[in-house]
């Protein structure tokens, strides 16, 4: 376990806090079930929060407009008073069943999340590298020499470096490490970069100085080296290939969303989504749900609005699981109104 | 074209041509198009220009509206790009599109 290993227990482990994996709170909290929710972003919302928080919804019931980010903090009002756990900044990495039946969901720093049923609410899975299409990358990765993110700057001081990308993270690399490295190249497909124009200028600047080499029009087509990388192959749209020695390659071309370890967890899966049964959205787990964007059945539509339907009919059947043998009334918010749940004691 | 129908050809990954009829009243995109003829069209993100898993080439002279600077982001970042590279997701189909064709690009991670 990592040195952040914490050992959390409730009634549902949501993961994903997206909209749907917000709204399950509420629903699951009308009926005294606690909820947990894992994201691998540093704050609530999931994409709405972290990709387009001023865009404007127009299909959310009651709402003619509403602005994604405001959807986010009305939903975290909505919950707030059935005291949702959060473990923010963390990627679920495994999903196991204990010997008592109930899951055990671990994040790759180590926080142990155990409850009876688990809704997988990841929308369109988790942000992670783009990675170029060269087919013996990942023999490069993990330390020997291909890095999809710079997790500490000293690791490049006095080593060759080659960075390709054309957007911000790669023009804030090749600034920040130009003056690091032995030496640094940075490699784009195009010549123009997309970038804030001051580090545009900033890294022109630098090549006109000969502190940094930058190569445009030209991708790094080919990766060779015994055990660690040691060469780059890279052509040129006019001068065709070339090789640059380099201890380093810094692909940085943004996210894309993957369904990651997800996919490994045993869950039923149909055309890169989660298959479910739509009387309750339930899996093949039994006791794990998959609802908003990351499941499939026939009709489904990606819609907020889905998600949060399946949401409430996901939470109907987890009652089951969470309380076996008792019975569960339906009833009407208007009616009984909220009844919030105690904050729990720190375990 | 008759009642708002045109027709798009569009070239998969091991060259086989596919005619799609297309409606234009529909607000339809040549990514969703695509993925209701079932073709390996992915659209992981919805149509919001975030995964490059619609990108195409445009084959034919059709005139395209240009990129916003989300599809250009989008593309900068992607691979296999062609000065023809368009997002499928970013083309609304509209009357003056009729006979378009396109290429699926190769697939990325």
């Amino acid at each position: 376990m990592g040195m952040n290993s914490k050992y959390i227990e409730t009634d549902i482990i949501i993961i994903g806090a997206g909209p749907v994996g917000l709204f399950a709170v509420f629903e699951a909290g009308l009926l005294r079930m606690r909820c947990h929710l894992i994201d691998i972003l540093p704050q609530p919302g999931g994409q709405l929060a972290e990709i387009y928080p001023k865009k404007p919804i127009y299909d959310i019931p009651g709402y003619p407009s509403v602005l994604a980010g405001d959807l986010v903090q009305n939903l975290l009002k909505q919950i707030a008073p059935f005291q949702p756990g959060f473990t923010l900044g963390e990627r679920a990495e495994t999903l196991e069943r204990q010997a008592d039946g109930r899951w055990r969901v671990i994040t790759e720093q180590g926080t142990v999340h155990v409850a009876p049923a688990v809704f997988i609410a990841g929308g369109l899975g988790s942000f992670e590298p783009r990675k170029p299409p060269i087919s013996n990358i990942a023999d490069y990765e993990q330390g020997r020499g291909v890095a999809y993110y710079v997790r500490n700057p000293e690791d490049y001081r006095g080593k060759r470096v080659v960075i390709a990308g054309g957007g911000d993270s790669a023009l804030d690399w090749t600034i920040y490490l130009a003056n690091e490295a032995q030496s640094l190249t940075l490699v784009h497909r195009r010549s123009e970069f997309r970038g804030a124009p001051d580090s545009v200028e900033k890294v022109q600047q630098l090549a006109s100085q000969g502190i940094i080499r930058l190569i445009t029009n030209a991708q790094v087509v080919g990766l060779s080296g015994k055990g660690h990388l040691e060469r780059l192959s890279i052509q040129h749209d006019t001068e065709g290939i070339f090789d640059v020695e380099a201890d380093y390659f810094l692909p940085l071309f943004g996210l894309t969303p993957k369904l990651g370890p997800i996919a490994e967890w045993g869950v039923e899966l149909q055309d890169g989504a989660i298959a479910v049964n739509t009387f309750d959205y339930s899996t093949n787990l039994p006791g794990v749900f998959a609802i908003g964007d990351i499941n499939t059945y026939p009709g489904k539509l990606k819609l907020i609005l889905c998600g949060f339907h399946e949401a409430t009919l996901a939470c109907q059947s987890a009652f089951k699981v969470v309380n076996p043998g008792k019975k569960l009334s339906f009833k009407y918010t208007t009616v009984t109104g909220i009844e919030g749940l105690p904050a729990k004691a720190p375990a | 074209m008759a009642d708002h129908l045109i027709t798009v050809r569009v070239i998969d990954r091991e060259g086989q041509a596919h005619t799609l009829e297309a409606p234009t009243d529909m607000g339809l995109n040549l990514m969703e198009l695509c993925k209701s003829y079932d073709l390996p069209v992915k659209g992981t993100c919805g149509g919001m220009a975030l995964c490059a898993s619609c990108h195409m080439y445009v084959l034919s002279k059709h005139e395209l509206p240009p990129p916003s600077d989300d599809e250009v982001a989008m593309l900068d970042s992607a691979f296999f790009v062609q000065t023809n590279s368009r997002l499928g997701c970013q083309i609304r189909l509209r009357d003056d599109l009729d006979g378009l064709e396109v290429q699926l690009a190769p697939e990325s991670e």
